[in-house]
C-alpha cells in the first residue's frame, strides 16, 4: 500500500525543520519516502544527540502528562516516559515552548527515542516480520541497560513518596483542560484521573468508607480519592464534572469553574459587558456573583439549595452533591438559609 | 443437484431452522450467505446487537430489520468509566427510542450499556412499547426517578428493571409506589445504585405481590433490620443484594434474618454488604453452601471473617472481593473453592501510599494453582513479579479474561526490577484463548512484540503507561488478528503505527488513544483518507488547529461506522 508509505514520511522530515508544516511533508511524492526515511532518521539522530542536555520543551498541552511524572524526583529519570515526551520536542523543538514546571524530562530521554530510532530502522513499516524482529531486539537490547541504570530511581521514587504523601492532589481533568498552563508543584506523587481504573460508583462508596474507618494524619478530610460532583450551568447545554477534593478553597474550585465554563458564557458576553475570555481574572466569578449575573449554588445532604461559600470548605466538601451555576434572579433567598444552617450546624 | 435444492426450500422451512441459531455472530453469518437468506433472515431477527451507537443509524436498523422485539446498545467507550470521557460527549439513547418507537412496537426489551438516558426517553419507552418487559441500564445517566415512575406507572407488563451501577438523578424515593396495585408480573429488579431511600412499605407490598420474582437488588440505603421481611416475602429469590449490612447486634435482630436466609432454599447470589460488619455474617452462613455468586466488594470485613465465610461456599463460581482477602484468604479459597471461575480483588484504598493489606503476586498464584476452572480475573495488587504471571499462565492456560492492574505506574518485577515484558509475554503465549487482555506494571515495546506474535484470539486489549515506540503499537495492530477493541492511554505511541495499520481499524469496533503522543495532522489525514472511520479528536482546551501541528492531541476516538459522521458532537470534539 502505497498510503502508509506517504504518511510515514513526515517522521523523518520533520527534522528537516520543526516549523514547516507538516501538511507539506505529506503533499512530498511517495516513491522517495522509503530511503528519506532512512537517511534522515540518521541525520536526524545526530541532531537530536546534540542538543539533549536540559532541553524541556514540551507544549503547554504535554503538562499535564508531565505534572501526572510521579517517577522520580524532579531532575530525575524516567525512561519509559522520555521516548514520547522527545518524540515530541523531536517535532517541536525550536518552537519556544514554555518550560514546563516539572523537569522530569531530562536528556536520557531524548536518547532513549533516538536509539530506538536507530534499533528500529526507518523501513520497518515496508518489511513486516523478518526486518521487525532484528529490529526490535536492537530496540530492546539498548532498552535494558538504560533499564537497570535507573532502576535505583523508581525505588528512589518510592522512598520520596512518604515524604510529601498527598501534596498535589490538584490534578484534576477539568481543571487542566479547563487551564493548559496548569503547574503542579513538583511533586514525587501527583493523582492521575482515571488511574487506578475504577467506576466513580466504587471509587465514592469506598472513599465514605475510609472517611468513616480511618483517622490518619493525612489532613484532609474524607481521607482519599475523589469526589465527583456534576456542576450545571443555566443556559449551558450539557453539565460538568469536578473533583472536589482537587481543589483546597474556595478560591481554587471558582476559578477552575470560571475556566470551564467561560466558553458557555462567551457567547453572552457582549450582552453583559464582561471582558473576553483572555481577560477572566481568578475572581471572575466571584465578580460575576457580585454583578449578579450568575451565582454558584450546591445542594448539600438534605436536599436544600445553598450559595457556594458560606460555610468553611471542610464543611462544603463534606456536604456537597452537585452544584449549580444559577441567574442571580433566581438565587435571592439562598442566603439566608445558608446561614441558618451554618448557626444549627454550630 | 445442491442448486435446485436450495431454489425450492421453503421459507419457512429456512426461518424454522434460523430460529435455532442465536447469537449474534451465527446469524450475522447466515445473512451473508446468498441474498435469498439475507432477505429470510433479516425479516426473522428478533434480538439486534449494536456495540457502537454511532456505528449505524436508527433507521438503518430498523429498514434492515423489522420483526426487532429485542435491542442491545451500547454507547460510550470504556474508559468512559474512569472519567476520561467529558460530560456531554454523546450516546443519546433518545433518537433511538424515537425511532423505534413507531417501528416496532411490539418491542419487549432494551439494553443499554453507557448511554445517557434522559426522562423523556423513559417516558417515550414507556409509552410507546406495550409489551415492554425488559429494561437494562448498565453504566447509564442523565434520567432521574421522575422517568423510572413513568416506567412503573405505564409498563405493564414488565418483567425486569435493572439499573446496575448507573448514575440516576435521585430525587425521590416514591417513584416505586408508581407501580400499580394490580401489577404483579416483576422478575427482577436491580436498585443498587441508587442513593436516597426507596419507599420501604410500597418495596415490600411489590415483592409480595409478585410470586415470580427471582431478583432483588437493593440499594444501601435499606436498613438491615427490613431485610427479614423482605426475604420473607420471597422466599424463591435466586438472586438477592443486601443494602448496608451493618446494625448494632441485636441477637433478635440476628435470629430472625437467620431463619429468613434460611428460608430461601434456592438462592444462588448474594451482593451488597455494603459496611459489613462481622456481626450479622453468621446470618447468611445457612445459604452459602448453595452459593455459586458472591459479591463482596464492598464489603469492609477483614481476612479472617472473610476466610471464614468463603470457606463455607463450596460450589462458589464467582467471587467479587475487597483485598482484604489478602493472600492468606486467596489460599483459602484456592483449598476450598475447586469450582471458582471468576474472581475480582478490588483495591480498598487506591490512593493510598502504603500497602494497607498484605494481598500480593502470591495470592494470584494460589488460586490460579488451585482452582482449575479459573479463566476470568480481575486483580489489583501493589506487587507483582514476573515469576508469578508465568507461573500464572503455566497453571492457568485456559485462561480468557485477565485483567492485571498493579496501583503504581510503570512499577516493574520486585524482585528483579526488570518490566513484566515476559511475564505478560508468558500469559499470552501459554492462554490461547484468552480474550481480554489489561496490562499495567513496567512495560516495554517487547511485551507488544509478544501480544502481536502469540495473542490471536485476543478481542480486548486495554494499555496505560507502557511501550516505548511506535513498534509497539505496530505489534499489536498487525499481530492481534481477532483485535475489536483497543484502548490506550499515556503510552508514547504516535502517527506512524496508526496510519501504517489505517486498514485495521476498519476489522476493529473502536480504538481510543488518550494522553499519546498522536498529531492531530495524523488525525486529520486518517479521518480522509478512511471514509468509513469516525475519526474524533476530544480537546477541551480549545481547537487543535490553533495549537502547532505536532503537538499531540488529548483524546483520540476512532471507530468504525456505516452511518458517517454523526450529528450531536459537541464543540469540544473535532471530527
Amino acid at each position: 500500500m502505497s498510503i502508509p508509505l506517504q504518511e510515514h514520511d513526515y517522521i523523518g522530515l520533520s527534522e528537516i525543520s520543526s516549523m514547516e508544516k507538516v501538511s507539506c511533508k505529506i503533499s512530498s511524492s511517495p516513491s522517495s519516502s522509503s530511503s528519506t526515511l532512512t537517511t534522515e532518521e540518521n541525520t536526524k539522530n545526530n541532531t537530536t544527540t546534540t542538543t539533549t542536555p536540559t532541553n524541556n520543551n514540551n507544549d503547554t498541552s504535554l503538562n499535564l502528562k508531565e505534572t501526572e511524572l510521579r517517577l522520580g524526583l524532579p531532575g530525575s529519570h524516567s525512561p519509559e516516559r522520555k521516548p514520547a515526551l522527545s518524540s515530541v520536542s523531536i517535532f517541536g523543538k525550536d518552537n519556544g515552548y514554555p518550560l514546563s514546571p516539572l523537569k522530569n524530562l531530562v536528556s536520557g530521554a531524548k536518547r532513549g527515542f533516538s536509539d530506538a530510532i536507530d534499533g528500529s530502522n526507518g523501513n520497518w513499516v515496508l518489511t513486516m516480520n523478518g526486518k521487525t524482529e532484528v529490529d526490535f531486539t536492537k530496540g530492546g537490547v539498548l532498552y535494558s541497560p538504560r533499564g537497570c541504570n535507573l532502576q535505583p530511581c523508581v525505588t528512589k521514587e518510592v522512598d520520596a513518596l512518604p515524604q510529601s504523601p498527598k501534596p498535589v492532589q490538584e490534578k484534576n481533568k477539568n481543571k487542566v483542560s479547563a487551564s493548559n498552563e496548569h503547574s503542579a508543584a513538583p511533586a514525587a506523587k501527583a493523582q492521575v484521573v482515571g488511574w487506578p481504573p475504577i467506576r466513580s460508583f466504587r471509587k465514592n462508596t469506598m472513599a465514605s468508607n475510609l472517611a468513616k474507618s480511618c483517622d490518619d494524619a493525612e489532613g484532609k478530610s474524607g481521607g482519599s480519592g475523589c469526589l465527583y460532583v456534576k456542576v450545571s450551568m443555566d443556559g449551558a447545554p450539557y453539565l460538568r464534572k469536578v473533583d472536589l477534593k482537587t481543589y483546597n478553597n474556595y478560591k481554587e474550585l471558582s476559578s477552575a469553574l470560571e475556566k470551564m465554563f467561560s466558553c458557555f458564557t462567551i457567547g453572552q458576553c457582549g450582552s453583559h459587558g464582561l471582558p473576553g475570555r483572555d481577560d477572566l481574572s481568578e475572581s471572575r466569578l466571584m465578580d460575576l456573583l457580585h454583578g449578579s449575573e450568575y451565582v454558584l449554588t450546591y445542594e448539600d445532604r438534605d436536599d436544600d439549595w445553598m450559595l457556594v461559600g458560606d460555610v468553611p470548605w471542610e464543611m462544603f466538601t463534606e456536604t456537597c452533591r452537585r452544584m449549580r451555576i444559577m441567574k442571580g434572579s433566581e438565587a435571592i433567598g439562598l442566603a439566608p438559609r445558608a446561614v441558618e444552617k451554618c448557626k444549627s450546624r454550630d | 443437484m445442491l442448486k435446485k435444492m436450495s431454489y425450492s426450500f421453503p421459507e419457512d422451512v429456512l426461518e424454522h431452522v434460523f430460529s435455532f441459531v442465536t447469537t449474534h455472530k451465527d446469524r450475522n453469518a447466515i445473512s451473508l450467505v446468498c441474498k435469498s437468506w439475507y432477505e429470510v433472515e433479516r425479516w426473522c431477527r428478533r434480538r439486534v446487537f449494536v456495540g457502537n451507537c454511532y456505528a449505524v443509524s436508527p433507521v438503518m436498523v430498523t429498514r434492515r430489520f423489522p420483526e426487532v422485539r429485542s435491542v442491545e446498545l451500547k454507547g460510550k467507550p470504556h474508559f468512559a468509566d474512569f472519567n476520561l470521557v467529558p460530560e456531554g460527549w454523546g450516546a443519546y439513547v433518545y433518537p433511538w427510542i424515537e425511532i423505534m418507537s413507531t417501528s416496532y412496537p411490539w418491542l419487549e426489551e432494551i439494553r443499554l450499556k453507557r448511554m445517557v438516558v434522559s426522562d423523556e426517553s423513559l417516558e417515550l419507552i414507556s409509552k410507546s412499547f406495550k409489551n415492554f418487559k425488559v429494561l437494562v441500564l448498565s453504566s447509564c445517566e442523565g434520567f432521574s426517578t421522575v422517568g423510572l415512575a413513568a416506567i412503573a406507572a405505564n409498563c405493564r407488563n414488565l418483567r425486569e428493571l435493572d439499573l446496575r451501577e448507573s448514575e440516576v438523578d435521585d430525587l425521590s424515593g416514591h417513584w416505586l409506589s408508581h407501580f400499580p396495585d394490580t401489577y404483579s408480573s416483576l422478575v427482577s429488579l436491580n436498585i443498587s445504585c441508587l442513593g436516597s431511600e426507596v419507599s420501604f412499605s410500597a418495596l415490600e407490598r411489590l415483592v409480595g405481590r409478585c410470586p415470580n420474582l427471582r431478583t432483588l437488588r437493593l440499594n444501601r440505603a435499606v436498613p438491615l433490620d427490613r431485610l427479614a421481611s423482605l426475604l420473607r416475602r420471597a422466599p424463591q429469590l435466586v438472586e438477592f443484594g443486601t443494602g448496608a449490612y451493618s446494625a448494632e447486634l441485636r441477637l433478635d435482630v440476628l435470629s430472625t434474618l437467620d431463619g429468613a436466609f434460611s428460608s430461601c432454599k434456592e438462592l444462588k447470589s448474594l451482593s451488597g454488604f455494603w459496611d459489613m460488619v462481622p456481626a450479622y455474617l453468621p446470618a447468611i452462613y445457612s445459604v452459602c453452601s448453595g452459593l455459586t455468586s458472591l459479591n463482596l466488594s464492598y464489603a469492609t470485613i477483614q481476612s479472617p471473617d472473610l476466610i471464614k465465610l468463603v470457606g463455607r461456599c463450596l460450589n462458589l463460581q464467582s467471587l467479587w472481593v475487597l483485598d482484604y482477602i489478602e493472600d492468606s484468604g486467596l489460599e483459602a479459597i484456592a483449598a476450598s473453592c475447586k469450582d471458582l471461575q471468576e474472581l475480582r480483588v478490588f483495591p480498598s484504598d487506591p490512593f493510598g501510599v502504603e500497602p494497607n493489606v498484605s494481598l500480593t503476586d502470591q495470592g494470584l498464584v494460589s488460586v490460579s494453582e488451585g482452582c482449575p476452572r479459573l479463566h476470568s480475573v480481575l486483580y489489583f495488587c501493589r506487587q507483582m513479579s514476573n515469576a508469578a504471571l508465568v507461573a500464572v499462565a503455566r497453571n492457568r492456560p485456559n485462561m480468557t479474561r485477565f485483567r492485571l492492574c498493579i496501583i503504581e505506574p510503570r512499577t516493574p518485577d520486585y524482585l528483579t526490577l526488570e518490566p513484566l515484558d515476559v511475564g505478560f509475554g508468558a500469559i499470552v503465549e501459554h492462554c490461547k484463548e484468552l480474550r481480554r487482555l489489561s496490562l499495567s506494571g513496567l512495560l516495554t515495546d517487547r511485551v507488544f512484540e509478544y501480544i502481536g506474535t502469540y495473542a490471536k484470539k485476543l478481542e480486548m486489549l486495554s494499555v496505560a503507561f507502557a511501550g516505548n515506540t511506535d513498534l509497539g503499537l505496530h505489534h499489536v495492530m498487525s499481530g492481534c488478528e481477532s483485535l475489536r477493541k483497543l484502548e490506550i492511554r499515556d503510552c508514547p505511541f504516535g502517527d506512524k503505527a496508526i496510519l501504517a495499520n489505517a486498514a485495521k481499524l476498519e476489522t476493529m469496533r473502536s480504538l481510543w488513544m488518550s494522553s499519546c503522543s498522536v498529531s492531530f495532522e495524523a488525525c486529520k489525514l486518517l479521518g480522509q483518507k478512511m471514509p468509513r472511520l469516525n475519526v474524533e479528536v476530544i480537546d477541551e482546551s480549545g481547537p487543535p488547529d490553533s495549537r502547532p501541528q505536532d503537538c499531540p492531541v488529548e483524546k483520540l476516538y476512532i471507530y468504525r461506522t456505516v452511518a458517517g459522521p454523526r450529528f450531536d458532537t459537541p464543540t469540544f470534539v473535532w471530527t
